[in-house]
């Protein structure tokens, strides 16, 4: 068994909750490998870390890991993590949510959550479809492309969900791809570390559902366009709109500082006592 | 020291929204998560200024989805927490509301009715959300829901709330109105040393034994705190006693039937009704929320006038009082509910009633209160009749 194998096992709850419910060949479980390697590396032990997750196939994974884990309701995932880490501050919270989940039903409370800059992790597996319900069109679908409810073309304009965050202030983003997984560990890791609201979107293959309408071949293939059309962050600073054309960046798209909620709120109590005792 | 108690123990002039947030910090929560509705505001403003003091969280989300999702994760996470709205908000907790039954986490949502459906009338009174609190969330379930009639009940039902609320690890609505909210009383509040205070129950074995979901004979199985080695997992579908998904029909009946069981089970210490002149009573009014107090006193007036009139108080909205109404029924020929909305306690008084004396309506859906003088013309009118 391979030494990595053998890490991945020491976190997982392999005597209680499988096999999971992930197709053959999907990406979930390379986020899931990439989610470990990232939380053994960083030296957490399990009892300080919380995983929280919303609905969908991406949202099973909190079941299938030996952590604190919650699996919330369809989109709010980041309301309940709010609520874990505001009143436990000691838990490393992380949240998986999927596209159709934290930025359809969840856009809300995922822009909120980045701009009120909790020290939270969220990592969005975007795999452009809704599959646990059978392949609708979601927020991240392209453009003309086909799904159960798009059977004649989607006419919607894709989200960005990295630009999103970016704009919404979350104090590091990256993007990775479920191909480029050294990168995804890096990427998982750095924003774990991170103090602050951070967002990694992976972006990941779902050949059953959105794959196979739009004839995009089996898990091979559809990574394949993940590697020939993914363009390093810092390269892409040197490349004309032409060259950039149908191309996406991975790597890390913002990392800077901002007061975190928890320290700020706890300089509120400081404030609310110190004035309270002044009145009596 | 004898000096401070005297102070704390005086009258004080509050509201009931006011009263809600003395009873909150009183029984000892720490978290609450909110979003501005009227007439439910103030509670959230309180609390915003008063939680940090006492190191505390409020926290003001961007909806009341968000609000309800928040104050379950705190719970998880350990804290005794609570929200509280109106109308329109309540209406967008309903299905955290089910993910709190499903999942046994311990909270109070306070819902300050107002005037509906929809935006309705926000500053108006109106008990139009009972069978909402009762059914508002999907799926079949059980619910504890209480109503606050007054300034003092407005404190004593909130603690008793989240007493219910820890001790059996469900989610306990609290229904106070635009009346009972925004009333301003003299009252005086107990002392924090005479606020009985529950906790819920945490695991008494070692991690390696703990079965998250377990049955017990109180049928509430020990709640484990986040962080504390226990690592649970916790999810709104339906799960095993390991806390995992199940779609195995006897494990899905024995988790559906022990949510149920938990609570029936201890229906006579959840049941909370108070009676006013009953002993002697022929005719009584039941009623709860702002129109108790209209009711005591067509009650009193009605006395004088020679009418042999009781009344029976809910404070328990539901799990629905079914043997106190029986026994009324049985020894009244009339029983009259007076309440703001077109009858739906009286439907449930008239089911518990069983046929066993007759049940007049008296609803009232303008926006205005229910005066005593429409329960005593209905009372006098009947039973001279």
């Amino acid at each position: 068994m391979p030494e990595y194998t053998k890490l991945i096992h020491r976190y997982l709850r392999h005597d209680k909750k499988f096999p999971h419910i992930w197709c053959p060949g999907c990406g979930n479980g390379i986020l899931l490998g990439a989610m470990i390697r990232a939380i053994d590396r960083l030296g957490y032990d399990k009892d300080e870390v919380a995983v929280i997750s919303g609905i969908g196939c991406s949202s099973r994974l909190p079941v299938y890991v030996d952590f604190n884990t919650m699996h919330t309701t369809h989109g709010r995932a980041l309301t309940f993590a709010t609520g874990v880490k505001l009143a436990n501050p000691s838990l490393n919270v992380i949240v998986i949510m999927g596209d159709g989940d934290a930025i359809a039903i969840g856009g809300n409370h995922f822009i909120h959550a980045a701009r009120r800059n909790l020290n939270i992790t969220a990592v969005i597996m975007n795999n452009s479809i809704y599959g646990m319900t059978g392949g609708q069109y979601s927020p991240t679908t392209p453009y003309g492309a086909y799904a159960s409810t798009a059977p004649y073309r989607n006419i919607e304009h894709a989200f960005s969900i990295s630009e999103l965050a970016v704009c919404s202030g979350a104090v590091f983003v990256g993007r990775g791809t479920v191909y480029h997984v050294r990168l995804l560990d890096r990427l998982i890791e750095q924003a774990c570390a991170k103090r602050g609201f951070s967002v990694v979107e992976v972006l990941t293959h779902c050949h059953v559902q959105y794959g196979r309408r739009n004839e995009l071949g089996g898990p091979v293939e559809m990574m394949k366009m993940h590697k020939e059309n993914a363009v390093k962050v810092e390269d892409a600073a040197k490349m004309s709109p032409k060259e950039l054309e149908g191309k996406f960046t991975i790597g890390v798209l913002a990392d800077r500082e901002k007061p975190i909620y928890n320290q700020e709120y706890q300089a509120i109590r400081d404030r609310a006592a110190r004035e309270a005792e002044g009145k009596e | 020291m004898a000096e401070k108690r005297r102070k704390k123990a005086s009258p004080r002039l509050l509201m009931g929204n006011e009263a809600v947030v003395e009873a909150a910090l009183a029984v000892g929560c720490t978290f609450f998560a909110g979003y501005p509705i009227t007439p439910s505001t103030e509670i959230a403003e309180l609390l915003a200024r008063r939680l940090p003091q006492a190191g505390g969280t409020f926290i003001q989300m961007e909806d009341e989805i968000a609000s309800l999702g928040a104050v379950i994760g705190a719970s998880i996470a350990g804290a005794k927490a609570m929200t509280a709205t109106s109308g329109p908000g309540f209406s967008l907790m309903q299905e955290n509301i089910g993910y709190a039954i499903v999942a046994e986490v311990p909270c109070v949502i306070v819902n300050v009715m107002r005037g509906g459906p929809s935006s309705g009338l926000p500053t108006m009174p109106e008990q139009g959300d009972v069978m909402q609190a009762r059914w508002g969330t999907h799926g079949d379930h059980l619910m504890i829901v209480l109503a606050a009639s007054t300034v003092r009940d407005s404190f004593d039902v909130t603690v008793r709330a989240f007493n219910l609320a820890e001790k059996f690890r469900t989610p306990v609505i609290v229904l106070s109105d635009e009346t009972v909210a925004h009333t301003r009383e003299k009252v005086v509040l107990p002392e924090k040393d005479e606020v009985v205070v529950v906790e819920r129950p945490r695991p008494q074995v070692p991690p390696e034994w703990y079965i998250p979901y377990e049955d017990t004979p109180s049928g509430v199985p020990a709640m484990a705190r986040w962080g504390q080695g226990y690592r649970n997992h916790v999810t709104g579908l339906i799960h095993d006693i390991r806390g995992f998904p199940t779609q195995r029909p006897d494990e899905i009946a024995h988790f559906k039937s022990r949510l149920t069981r938990k609570i029936i089970q201890h229906i006579g210490e959840i049941t909370w009704v108070e009676e006013y002149f009953l002993d002697s009573a022929e005719v009584a009014v039941v009623a709860y929320g702002s129109v108790f107090r209209s009711a005591l006193s067509a009650v009193r007036e009605a006395r004088k006038a020679g009418v042999k009139a009781g009344l029976l108080k809910l404070v328990t909205l539901f799990p629905f009082p079914d043997e106190e109404i029986k026994r009324l029924a049985k020894k009244s020929s009339l029983i009259v509910v007076p309440e703001l909305n077109q009858g739906q306690i009286a439907r449930e008084v008239e089911r518990a009633a069983r046929g066993l004396c007759s049940v007049e309506r008296l609803g009232r859906i303008d926006g205005r209160l229910i005066g005593p003088k429409e329960i005593i013309e209905l009372l006098t009118e009947v039973s001279h009749a």
